[in-house]
């Protein structure tokens, strides 16, 4: 399944983007001025009339997408993530998530890896922020082809989705006819000895991780969770039957995102010995992606120590 | 006479807000008095609605961003028809449709959810921008307050609408120059900032038209110039009083979201020459 051929998210979104505006009369792709940065130019240089400039402006970007969907069209809103979450919360949360209303907001620049930016660009809070709205789906795919699967599943989707893309290139796990589902966990690699529950971009350095755990001796189940809400609630209490260890994998904060969202249910169905990797309760800054992943525990040997440490102890 | 008709349900409209605040026993009154006379034009005789279908789709639309003067816009979607007299008592309760702050989900005519300040001018854009792109001939309304322009989504919104020359869009600032506290003047009064916002909206490229927003006879100019406006949206400075047709009431910044008693009731009912009239 693992292929060595690596994508950036942001090059398969452009070309689903276009190809939505174009086929889709009710898609439009919206901007906050980033459109060079998120590739959402392609709808502006080759389908201009699908394509709202918003300016630097979120709080009005994000209203005017809720105006626009209470017409019948279906706007995406595209900016940083840690920019749309934050932004533009109180928008989101009356005009788009309470009336249920169809907008896609896409969070480029997601999590740690932002291109030399930093604290203020960077997104460790948005999964932990959109789960908790009402009527809000969450998606975070793993590589491009789980990013066009996601795109065309909220397209045929009804109602309020937040899909969180990352900036760099990473592995293919998927082939193209992968079948994703809003909702919907997919195991990886089987395992025993301990289970690693992971979403995004971690994902990819959790197969990895638990590739050099197999060599260790340790039989790691990787289960990939793409949709944070809703949450496959019986793939977690499966794999937790199978393995009674669980570890969660994000990209993210360990405060409020995936590690938590699994905590609760375990918490409350089946108490289970867990370990949160993820970004701890502090922020981060700008620096080369493998020093930042390095420093703040979410590289493919942080994630080995960590996993086997907990093993371990268990 | 028209404008007459016009006058004389106002009158009905005020009392009839009132009295339901009175019966809820909560809800915000200066500023629902002061956007009476807008709401009523322009449900009666501005807006292309049926109040038999509140979601048809090609009917014009209107937000009330300055959302805590829900009950004058439910008093007036109730004499259009949109729903029945005896459910305004339902204002504010558990499971009603009118909710403290409208929700677009559970009424029909509600064309925008809205109560957090600042963000209806943005949905009317995209209302504007939907329209537009769908070649749809629908016009879209959205009542801001003088206060409320404090939020600076208000002028990204204003920013942007100019730059797409949305002409379908009309925004009416209820410039009643009051707010919940604001500012005091001279240890008496409370004001807003700004007398006059006119300016501010000539720099943001929209078409201004200031008014006497409880005279009839401006107010059916206005719209009339609004629709004659192309190429920019038009904004109606709609120059109000705060508590409008009860004297007690006028201009006074503690009746923002003040519950009268009985007695106070009465006596602004005796004003407003409503009392015995059919309601």
């Amino acid at each position: 399944m693992i292929n060595i051929q690596k994508g950036a998210m942001r090059d398969r979104f452009s070309k689903v983007i276009l190809e939505l505006a174009e086929k889709d009369a009710r898609v439009y792709a919206v901007d906050g001025d980033l459109a060079n940065s998120t590739k959402t130019d392609v709808v502006a240089n080759q389908k201009p009339e699908k394509f709202l400039q918003m300016g630097i402006a979120e709080q009005n970007m994000l209203s005017v997408c809720s105006g626009l969907a209470s017409t019948g069209l279906q706007p995406w809103a595209v900016t940083f993530a840690a920019f749309l979450s934050k932004r533009a919360l109180d928008q989101i949360q009356v005009q788009i998530a309470q009336p249920r209303l169809d907008v896609k907001m896409v969070g480029a620049y997601s999590g740690l890896l932002t291109g030399l930016t930093g604290k203020t660009h960077q997104a460790l809070e948005d999964i932990a922020i959109f789960r908790t709205l009402a009527n809000m789906v969450v998606i975070a795919p793993a590589d491009n082809v789980e990013v066009e699967k996601a795109m065309r599943a909220a397209n045929d989707y009804d109602g309020p989705v937040y899909i969180r893309l990352a900036r760099d290139e990473y592995p293919y796990l998927f082939a193209e006819d992968y079948d994703f589902k809003i909702g919907r966990a997919v195991t990886l690699k089987e395992g025993t000895d301990v289970s690693v529950i992971a979403t995004g971009t971690q994902t990819s350095r959790t197969l990895e991780a638990a590739k050099q755990l197999a060599d260790e001796g340790i039989s790691v189940e990787v289960v990939h969770m793409p949709t944070i809400k809703p949450l496959d609630e019986a793939a977690i209490l499966a794999t937790a039957q199978k393995t009674n260890l669980i570890v969660t994998a994000e990209e993210h904060s360990i405060l409020g995102g995936l590690g938590s969202a699994v905590a609760e249910v375990l918490g409350e169905q089946r108490p289970t010995k867990m370990l949160r990797i993820g970004v701890e309760d502090r922020n981060a800054e700008s620096a080369p992606n493998e020093q930042l992943l390095e420093k703040y525990g979410l590289s493919v040997s942080c994630m080995v120590r960590k996993i086997k440490d907990f093993y371990n102890k268990a | 006479m028209e404008i007459k008709q016009l006058e004389t349900r106002a009158k009905q409209i005020r009392s009839t807000i009132l009295e339901t605040i009175h019966q809820a026993g909560a809800g915000h009154i200066g500023g629902p008095l002061s956007a009476v006379d807008v709401l009523n034009y322009l449900y009666f005789k501005e807006m292309n609605i049926d109040s038999k279908d509140g979601r048809k789709e090609n009917r014009d639309r209107f937000i009330l961003s300055k959302g805590h003067s829900a009950i004058a816009l439910y008093t007036v979607l109730a004499y259009r028809g949109f729903l029945p007299m005896e459910e305004l008592t339902t204002f504010d309760a558990l499971n009603s449709r009118l909710q403290g702050h409208p929700d677009m989900t559970l009424l029909p005519g509600l064309d925008m959810s809205t109560g957090s300040l600042g963000q209806g001018l943005s949905a009317g854009l995209g209302m504007a921008l939907g329209a537009k792109a769908q070649n749809a001939s629908f016009r879209t309304y959205c009542m801001i307050g003088d206060g409320e322009s404090q939020e600076g989504q208000i002028w990204e919104a204003a920013d942007v609408a100019s730059k797409y020359g949305v002409d379908n869009l009309v925004c009416i600032v209820d410039n009643n120059r009051l707010q919940q506290f604001g500012w005091s003047d001279d240890q008496v009064t409370r004001n807003a900032p700004l007398e006059d916002p006119s300016d501010r909206w000539k720099a943001f490229g929209w078409h201004v038209i200031s008014i006497d927003g409880h005279c009839y006879d401006s107010l059916d100019q206005a719209f009339k110039e609004a629709r004659e406006t192309k190429g920019k949206p038009t904004v109606i400075i709609a120059n109000t009083i705060k508590g409008k047709g009860v004297s007690f009431m006028e201009g006074a910044y503690l009746w923002h979201s003040k519950v009268p008693t009985q007695e106070e009731l009465q006596l602004a009912l005796t004003e407003l020459e409503t009392e015995g009239m059919e309601g």
